[in-house]
């Protein structure tokens, strides 16, 4: 909650408030601080795998790295997805389905960006057939690097961008 | 299985014109002209003593340098004997094959791939179209004279809003390591051996 924790700080008005609501059942807080938690908190990724490095997409998702306790769940439907973790080589047929996935969620979206491959080209930088870099095609947010990426790096990856919408964050976008 | 072998090989060799004739690593391979190739491999799927029944691959192969280009490589399994076969066969550029998919319907989307790597083409193909590159894709890929990186390459134009095709425009070369492979054995270590000795 990093831009806002100043104001917080500073503002009397908003201690006497917390003062006077704090032992009687209520929380004080900010607009964006609270649309902030709400969007870190439910992350849900859309699940768009390439390649190898989907498979490590998925251990993120089962219980041994378990990313549902950050509220990130995968979702089959880019209209139901906040995220969308590219997970592997985009080859120039896919890159046209990609951008119809993206262009399909809803605002506010991020794009992680996951492996070689997808950051730029990776092991198929030279192929006649592969995307140099995701990022030709959408914006996107967070680099994960890796051949394939460890879970744990795709789940520090998703702190990350966490971490980028709360300093970030606003209700305007 | 040597008793199969000699006994699908003494059947083709009889009722078949071929090229060539050969056991190799306990399979049988053929050698054919394009004008016999309908001929030898319905004969292979449907002899009693062969029983070819499962197309397993097309492959192509390029040669610049031949006369014949390409080479076809038709590899087939029998169920009933367990034996596998290649018949390979030769053609020009400006030829074309016969397809086998009135043999074999498995061989369709073998045939297709060909076409889109190679650029071969199979005289009464029910569908020879492009099967694996991108929609409007030029020139194939497999062929030799084909560059790596090949002619165009993909953005998302955010203006147009659409994926827009351009020649390719790579901030480094291509470099082609020549570093000796450890899995080979390697120079510097048999001259290092060879001074502590």
């Amino acid at each position: 909650m990093a831009i806002n924790t100043n104001i917080e700080e500073t503002s009397p008005e908003l201690e006497r408030l917390k003062k006077l609501y704090a032992d009687k059942g209520f929380v004080v807080t900010s607009i964006n601080n609270l649309i902030n938690w709400a969007r870190t908190g439910s992350l849900h990724w859309m699940t768009f795998g390439l390649a190898c490095c989907a498979v490590e997409m998925m251990h993120v998702g089962t219980p041994r790295y378990d990313v549902e306790r950050f509220g990130a769940a995968p979702r089959a439907s880019p209209r139901h997805a906040d995220v969308l973790i590219v997970a592997g080589t985009l080859t120039n047929k896919m890159a046209a389905a990609l951008r119809k996935a993206y262009d399909q969620m809803p605002e506010p979206r991020y794009v992680i960006s996951m492996g070689s491959c997808a950051n730029g080209g990776g092991y198929y930088h030279y192929s006649y057939s592969v995307v140099r870099g995701c990022d030709r095609i959408i914006p996107v947010d967070v680099y994960v690097p890796g051949c394939p990426p460890t879970a744990e790096g795709l789940l520090y990856g998703l702190l990350q961008l966490q971490k980028k919408i709360r300093r970030e964050g606003n209700i305007k976008r | 299985m040597s008793e199969q072998i000699e006994m699908a090989k003494a059947a083709i060799e009889k009722n078949c014109r071929l090229n060539d004739i050969d056991v190799n690593l306990g399979q049988l391979q053929l050698s054919v002209d394009p004008a016999n190739l309908i001929q030898v491999i319905d004969f292979v799927k449907n002899d009693p003593s062969c029983e070819f029944k499962q197309i397993t691959d097309i492959a192509g192969v390029d040669f610049p340098e031949n006369e014949k280009r390409f080479e076809v490589i038709y590899h087939f399994l029998s169920f009933g004997f367990n034996l596998r076969l290649r018949v390979k066969t030769q053609i020009s550029e400006a030829e074309s094959l016969p397809s086998i998919t009135s043999i074999f319907p498995a061989a369709n989307w073998f045939e297709r791939e060909a076409f889109d790597m190679y650029g071969i083409t199979f005289t009464d193909h029910p569908d020879l179209r492009r099967i694996l590159t991108d929609y409007g894709f030029e020139g194939y890929p497999l062929r030799k004279d084909f560059p790596l990186t090949g002619n165009v390459e993909i953005r998302y134009d955010e203006i147009d809003k659409k994926i827009v095709h351009e020649p390719v425009k790579l901030q480094q070369d291509f470099r082609n390591f020549d570093i000796q492979s450890p899995w080979e054995g390697t120079k510097y270590l048999d001259k290092e051996a060879k001074e502590s000795e």
